[in-house]
């Protein structure tokens, strides 16, 4: 049984209130930050954590902290990035949803430690009900002097908002997502600067997503020490994944980064081996965005060795045999998966959500929906697999936002590993069933 | 700062973008450019065509950067080495570009007034491909009227925001954005809103495509025909210096004066562009310096003679007569 340290208490009858939370030991880091801790103290604490960014890029936290520019008199932000919105990816809303003031919580500890008077979680607009339950924890912790005011007479006054986007996956992109908490257009702003020079309203701000936040409080009451020894090299600490797909127990796991990924797939603790006795046949390992990998490299490295849940061994190998953690988003598939189906789903997805801002990907990802979209009808040609490798290389690399390579790497993946079933599907004219999509549009108009 | 693009050094100032350098040293190295307008703050970046490969980031950091960068947008740093037209990579990923904006266009070249004057046509003729590899229907949308004298053309546009940021930062009140996400961005107006001020104008003369135009010329004349004369008239809201396109007596528009790079040298107003269509009206300075880079008038037709004598074998063998020697 791994350690637990960000869900251990999910199952706890109203843990989402603050009398109950307290009892199991909540905002014990925020007592303990403000009355033994400095600013500066709590962020070395962060720092030899080696927590890394939970939202998909795996950067250091603590890293990313002390690059905010801290020039007098100008506010500081601190922005939760709750728009999780990549498929396959869910463990924010059950973080959020079940034990909400672990967030805030971590919202109150992260401010201290960058000196923000202000945060906002920016929260997808989809989740409107997590919102309501988040904006209930807020008042429950104003009650209690948790925020506000000098909390705990400290001399630390921190108030914290809830913003509820219109729903676009883009404002996902952290200055994208700054555009649109300023109220504007959710665009990617060009970088640089970086958020962390000028970022909310012109001002210092660290976007951080929602586990990231959370994950501060075991760090603060339990020691970065301690929470570095999680883990393997690099990769310290748990992590929440969101395994769907056609697994037995689908759900959202928190994991000692390092347990083997057969383990994962397999292990009856976590998602209990393929449904209905069927072959695995390839994994997404980190959200949609990040690379397929058929079974023989998800299970094992290029070098045959076992591969682990973490950062540095799911991305051994590069793009060519390997992956990316990315979001934690697991989506596995079984033997009678179609790849090209799939992708195509995926493609469509990032069509819808491209901005439009540049013409790479406001083109490029329309197209690739369309050429896919031949396969599925049975009116494609060979040519048309060169055509959307192409395309894709085309994309990727050259747009404002790393949008552009999320709707890239799916397809050159799905062509580096299947390229076989494309080819399969482009000759035999074979016909794919897509009468979900039908129903689903029929649905949606 | 020190800055070698191409092979070619230059001194730059501290905050000097490539693309500003690229053009300091001349036309041989600057990348085209269809969203950046150095007259406009925060333009550039969205239309990718400006990208470079920077070899090496700096001389404090010599490591060459990972991706390609949007030259208008990124700032030099001493000893940095920019590869633009001598770097295939470069010139691959912006004929992929280039491709991706045309997928989408009209090519309706024929039959729009921007023809010879189109950033976008030099651009094609100069880095797309003869035929395309996009075989689905094309991005089609009505025609508007987003000003009084204003016609949009939304199938022609590339999104450029340059129109968006002309009327954000000349204009007090911009009352046209754009609308929708993704391949369905659109320009257009608040609901029931037009464009109407005193340099509404100036929308027309930066756009780099034939999505903004003039509905007081359009139709009139292919700009190759007219003739372009440097004039002024006193005017009591810009300075009144333009840009006369002239067809034999007649002023058949007036414009900005246009840089060397295309862009406007100052804007005009209204009563400039369309009130004043009399030659009497203007004082003529000469003739305007052109930059011949058009797909036209650089004569890139150059198996015209060969065309002619083609079609004349042709008319002939169908009995054809030209038309001056007909009895």
């Amino acid at each position: 049984m791994g350690r637990k340290l960000l869900i251990h208490n999910d199952k706890v009858p109203n843990i989402h209130t603050l009398d109950v939370y307290r009892a199991h030991g909540g905002y014990a880091s925020v007592e303990k930050a403000l009355k033994t801790m400095t600013p500066d103290q709590v962020t070395d604490e962060v720092k030899k954590s080696g927590l890394r960014g939970r939202g998909g890029a795996g950067f250091p936290t603590g890293m990313k902290w002390s690059f905010l520019a801290k020039p007098e008199g100008v506010p500081r932000y601190l922005v939760c990035n709750a728009d999780e919105s990549e498929p396959g990816t869910f463990k924010d809303r059950y973080l959020m949803e079940k034990i909400p003031h672990a967030l805030i919580e971590g919202m109150i500890t992260s401010s201290y430690a960058l000196g923000a008077k202000t945060s906002y979680i920016y929260i997808r607009g989809e989740y409107f009900y997590v919102a309501r339950i988040l904006e209930a924890a807020i008042a429950e912790a104003y009650a209690a002097g948790w925020l506000g005011q000098n909390i705990l007479g400290a001399g630390f006054s921190h108030d914290c908002y809830v913003q509820v986007g219109g729903g676009a996956y883009i404002c996902g992109e952290e200055t994208a997502l700054l555009e649109s908490l300023e109220g504007k257009r959710g665009n990617p702003r060009i970088k640089p600067p970086f958020p962390a020079v000028a970022g909310l309203w012109g001002c210092p701000t660290v976007v951080n997503n929602v586990e990231t936040i959370a994950a501060v409080c075991p760090i603060v009451n339990m020691g970065g020490e301690e929470y570095a020894k999680i883990g393997v090299g690099k990769s310290t600490g748990t992590k929440l994944i969101s395994a769907s797909g056609h697994i037995n127990k689908p759900g959202v796991y928190e994991i000692e980064l390092g347990i083997t990924v057969e383990d994962f797939i397999y292990n009856d603790e976590y998602c209990g081996g393929i449904r209905n006795g069927k072959k695995l046949k390839a994994v997404v390992a980190g959200g949609s965005s990040v690379p397929i990998l058929p079974t023989d490299l998800i299970l094992k490295t290029a070098k045959g060795e076992p591969r682990l849940m973490t950062y540095e061994s799911l991305s051994d190998g590069g793009f060519q045999t390997g992956t990316m953690l990315g979001s934690g988003g697991f989506i596995v598939m079984d033997e009678d998966t179609s790849i090209v189906k799939n992708l195509f789903t995926f493609s469509r997805f990032y069509h819808h959500e491209s901005c439009g801002q540049c013409s790479p990907c406001r083109e490029g990802t329309g197209w690739i929906e369309k050429i896919l979209k031949k396969f599925l009808n049975g009116t494609a040609n060979e040519s048309d697999v060169d055509l959307l490798w192409d395309i894709q290389s085309k994309i990727e690399g050259k747009t404002i936002c790393p949008l552009g390579e999320a709707a890239a790497w799916p397809v050159a993946a799905a062509i580096r590993h299947f390229k076989d079933e494309f080819i399969e599907i482009a000759r035999k004219k074979k016909f794919v069933d897509i009468s979900h999509y039908n129903r689903l549009n029929k649905l949606v108009s | 700062m020190k800055v070698t693009i191409d092979g070619i050094e230059i001194d730059v100032p501290k905050g000097t973008t490539i693309l500003q350098a690229a053009r300091m040293i001349g036309p041989e190295v600057a990348p085209p450019a269809m969203c950046y307008y150095s007259k406009l703050k925060t333009s550039g970046g969205y239309c990718r065509t400006c990208i470079v490969k920077v070899t090496q980031g700096s001389s404090a950091n010599p490591n060459p950067m990972p991706k390609p960068v949007a030259s208008c947008r990124t700032e030099v740093m001493d000893g940095m080495v920019v590869e633009n037209f001598i770097n295939p990579d470069v010139l691959e990923a912006r004929k992929g570009v280039v491709e991706f904006l045309l997928i989408n266009h009209p090519l309706d070249c024929p039959v729009c007034d921007q023809a010879g004057e189109c950033k976008l046509q030099d651009l094609g003729y100069e880095n797309g491909s003869s035929k395309t590899r996009y075989e689905f229907k094309r991005r089609e949308y009505e025609m508007i009227d987003i000003g009084d004298k204003i016609k949009l053309h939304m199938n022609r546009c590339i999104l450029c925001y340059r129109c968006v940021k002309t009327a954000d930062q000349i204009t007090n009140n911009r009352v046209h954005g754009v609308i929708s996400r993704g391949d369905a961005a659109e320009i257009s107006t608040y609901i029931e809103n037009f464009i109407d001020n005193d340099f509404s104008g100036n929308v027309i003369d930066v756009c780099p495509v034939g999505a903004l135009t003039d509905k007081t010329f359009r139709f009139k004349q292919r700009v190759w025909f007219t003739k372009p004369v440097d004039a002024n008239r006193s005017c009591d809201k810009c300075s009144g210096k333009t840009r006369v396109w002239l067809k034999g007596e007649e002023v058949v528009r007036v414009t900005a004066r246009k840089d060397q790079w295309d862009e406007v040298e100052e804007f005009i107003c209204n009563s400039c562009r369309y009130d004043h269509k009399k030659k009497s009206d203007w004082v003529i300075e000469g003739p305007s310096p052109i930059n011949r880079n058009s797909v036209i008038s650089q004569n890139h037709y150059q198996h015209l003679n060969e065309l002619k004598v083609q079609i004349m074998k042709q008319q002939k063998a169908l009995g054809f007569m030209p038309i001056d020697k007909k009895p």
